[in-house]
């Protein structure tokens, strides 16, 4: 049983180890869709409630696998929550905010090969997170993703307008400026004391 | 140029079909899994046991051969034959002639960039800790994980004062890291230069899990003498 | 160009050596990053964590092209990705019997194989439609192409970042390593110098034919 503080656990995952830029989770939609502020956030919030869904639903599972002894079946089974769980956010987004559904569009059904999502429910696990602290865990995670992705996609809007050489655009850039924010986050360490 | 040939109109796809595929993997896979895990599960355990005992041996200095108590409905220690299943553990060393050369402790605890999981070998004549040996860590590498490493951060646990208070329920002193080079008290330990939060993490976990264990083997301590049948 | 790729069918080899320059996973469609970047920081980890994927890759390949025909469509995602979880978990479990300190520093990463986008890619783009054999060399040639990235980006991050090589002492006593380069940063940063430096040979055909006029 861990007996982390929840605000050390909220604002270590949010800041000092950063799901993107320290852990290097959730790369794909960071490089790919981080080019305006608006998705960006968009994409960050949609990713934090799966974040969150699947983090409740991966403790559940990882419970009952202990209970009938059958830890070898983990990943299969946190892979088929978290896709089942980025289904239902789909169909639940469409059926409560059909513009908010045509806003991501193309974004939720990719939130199941986020790294991030999966990543969360194996920490978590590992680190034996009580309820509580896999919610608080999750929110952190989302929190953090979101701040990096919009954070990039400011940095990106702005650079669209700047002479850059042609071999440096496109992922290059995104990946220097990713390298650049990563060590802004690093002076947060020692935050939790 | 032809025309394009319209497509034969597909038939519809059966639920039959598609339960038969998502069964029919399902069953395989899991088979592939089962099979991964039995043959592979003996060697994993092996490879654990020896990497176990040989991080008790290394910080219980002496001891040639340990025994695994569990702590039993709160109030005694009982050797553990099988695997520990859940209960909580510690590890006795003795030496070649039968006698406590001390209890090998496991303590876990948040470092910098993800867990810290140690041993600290605990003698009780002395009441000192008498080694130490980081089991896993994630830390900074070239940095915080220094602590698995450097011989004078290590050397700090080779005679660690983890008196008891008079209460007998917390340490009199709690193991601390100081500044490197500003190691004045027993129970102080000097941390790495540019690895403060790894070194106070390293201190913090071992007064955490010696305040709820010394008590404990405090309180049970025949049952470690003579080898461990009381 | 199409009329070119349509004229000569792709032989098995050229299947397998696609993946390591042409297609290349982490270079050219920069996908499936997540793993590169975190297990990078020496080079038997990246070694170690490219020969997992491939041996992924391959196997999953094969037995996603052999069950093709079963697979209705709507099922196919869910079907993929449950074979595919099931290799890794195997693999998983292989690595942890060979070698726990090789597992403790991969650490959860292994299991993240699952979520690489270049599996299920390969899978939905090559393995659904081709024969086991080509599907597997396929998925060899992409896991070859990965495995040589996370090399290059592996062996630089090590050399500079800690002046090892393999746990190697390659420089003495007084070499100061460039620790920022086996921190997360480091890996950003060195994966966009390969980047750079692969775009550079790629584009200097095309830079070369430019006229002078273009300045």
């Amino acid at each position: 049983m861990n007996d982390e503080a929840l605000s050390t656990i909220f604002i270590n995952a949010c800041l000092i180890n950063n799901f993107v830029l320290a852990y290097f989770l959730g790369i794909c939609p960071f490089l790919g869709i981080s080019n305006r502020i608006e998705t960006a956030a968009r994409m960050g919030a949609a990713t934090s409630f799966v974040l969150v869904v699947s983090s409740l639903c991966a403790y559940g599972v990882h419970h009952l696998l202990e209970a009938i002894g059958a830890p070898f079946l983990q990943l299969t089974a946190y892979i088929a929550v978290i896709a089942s769980t980025v289904q239902l956010v789909e169909m639940f987004i469409k059926k409560v905010s059909p513009a908010l559904f045509r806003a991501l569009g193309i974004f939720l059904p990719l939130i199941t090969t986020n790294c991030a999502v999966l990543a969360l429910a194996l920490f978590q696990t590992n680190r034996g997170y009580g309820l509580v602290q896999c919610l608080v865990f999750a929110l952190g995670a989302g929190a953090g993703f979101t701040l990096a992705l919009v954070l990039m996609a400011g940095l990106r809007e702005r650079l669209e307008l700047a002479e850059l050489p042609g071999i440096l655009r496109g992922t290059a850039l995104a990946l220097v400026i990713a390298g650049l924010l990563s060590i802004t986050f690093m002076g947060f360490a020692g935050l939790s004391g | 140029m032809t025309a394009p040939v319209a497509p034969p109109p597909a038939s519809p796809t059966s639920a039959w079909s598609m339960y038969r595929a998502l069964v029919g993997t399902g069953a395989v896979c899991g088979l592939l899994i089962v099979t991964a895990y039995q043959i592979t599960l003996p060697r994993i355990e092996r490879n654990k046991a020896e990497a176990l005992e040989r991080a008790i041996l290394q910080v219980l200095p002496g001891a040639a051969t340990s025994r695994t108590f569990a702590w039993v409905d709160g109030q005694r220690f009982e050797p553990l034959a099988g695997p520990a299943r859940g209960l909580p553990v510690v590890h006795a060393g003795f030496d070649a002639a039968g006698a406590l050369v001390g209890v090998a402790i496991e303590g876990v605890g948040m470092g910098y960039q993800d867990s810290i999981r140690l041993l600290f070998g605990y003698a009780p004549a002395t009441e000192k800790v008498i080694g130490l040996q980081v089991l896993e860590s994630k830390e900074t590498p070239g940095l915080g994980d220094k602590i698995l490493v450097d011989p004078n951060f290590l050397a700090n646990f080779a005679q660690l004062d983890v008196a008891m208070a008079p209460s007998g329920d917390a340490l009199a002193n709690p193991v601390r890291a100081v500044k490197h080079g500003e190691k004045r008290e027993e129970w102080e330990v000097d941390g790495i230069t540019g690895a403060t939060i790894s070194s106070r993490a390293g201190a913090d976990i071992v007064t955490k899990s010696a305040t709820v264990w010394l008590p404990r083997i405090r309180a049970d301590l025949a049952a470690f003498s003579a080898g461990g049948d009381r | 160009m199409n009329e070119a790729a349509e004229r000569d069918a792709p032989s098995p080899t050229d299947e397998f050596v696609k993946g390591l320059w042409r297609e290349n996973p982490v270079f050219v469609t920069v996908l499936g990053m997540c793993p590169t970047l975190a297990v990078s920081n020496t080079a038997r980890n990246a070694l170690a964590m490219g020969l997992a994927t491939t041996f992924v890759l391959a196997l999953s390949g094969a037995a996603i092209s052999a069950v093709r025909r079963f697979v209705p469509p709507q099922v196919r995602i869910a079907t993929y990705i449950v074979i595919i979880a099931s290799f890794v978990t195997a693999v998983e479990y292989a690595i942890q019997a060979l070698s726990l300190d090789l597992h403790k520093a991969l650490g959860a990463f292994i299991a993240l194989i699952v979520v690489n986008c270049q599996i299920l890619g390969r899978a939905e783009a090559f393995a659904s439609k081709n024969g086991v054999v080509v599907s597997m060399l396929d998925g060899l040639g992409t896991g070859a192409g990965f495995t040589l990235a996370l090399a290059c980006l592996g062996t630089v991050r090590e050399i500079l970042g800690s002046g090892t090589l393999f746990g190697v002492e390659l420089f003495g006593a007084g070499f100061q390593p460039w620790v920022l380069l086996v921190l997360p940063s480091g890996g950003f940063f060195t994966l966009a110098a390969w980047l750079i430096l692969f775009n550079y040979f790629k584009t200097r055909p095309a830079r070369r034919a430019e006229p002078e006029a273009a300045r």
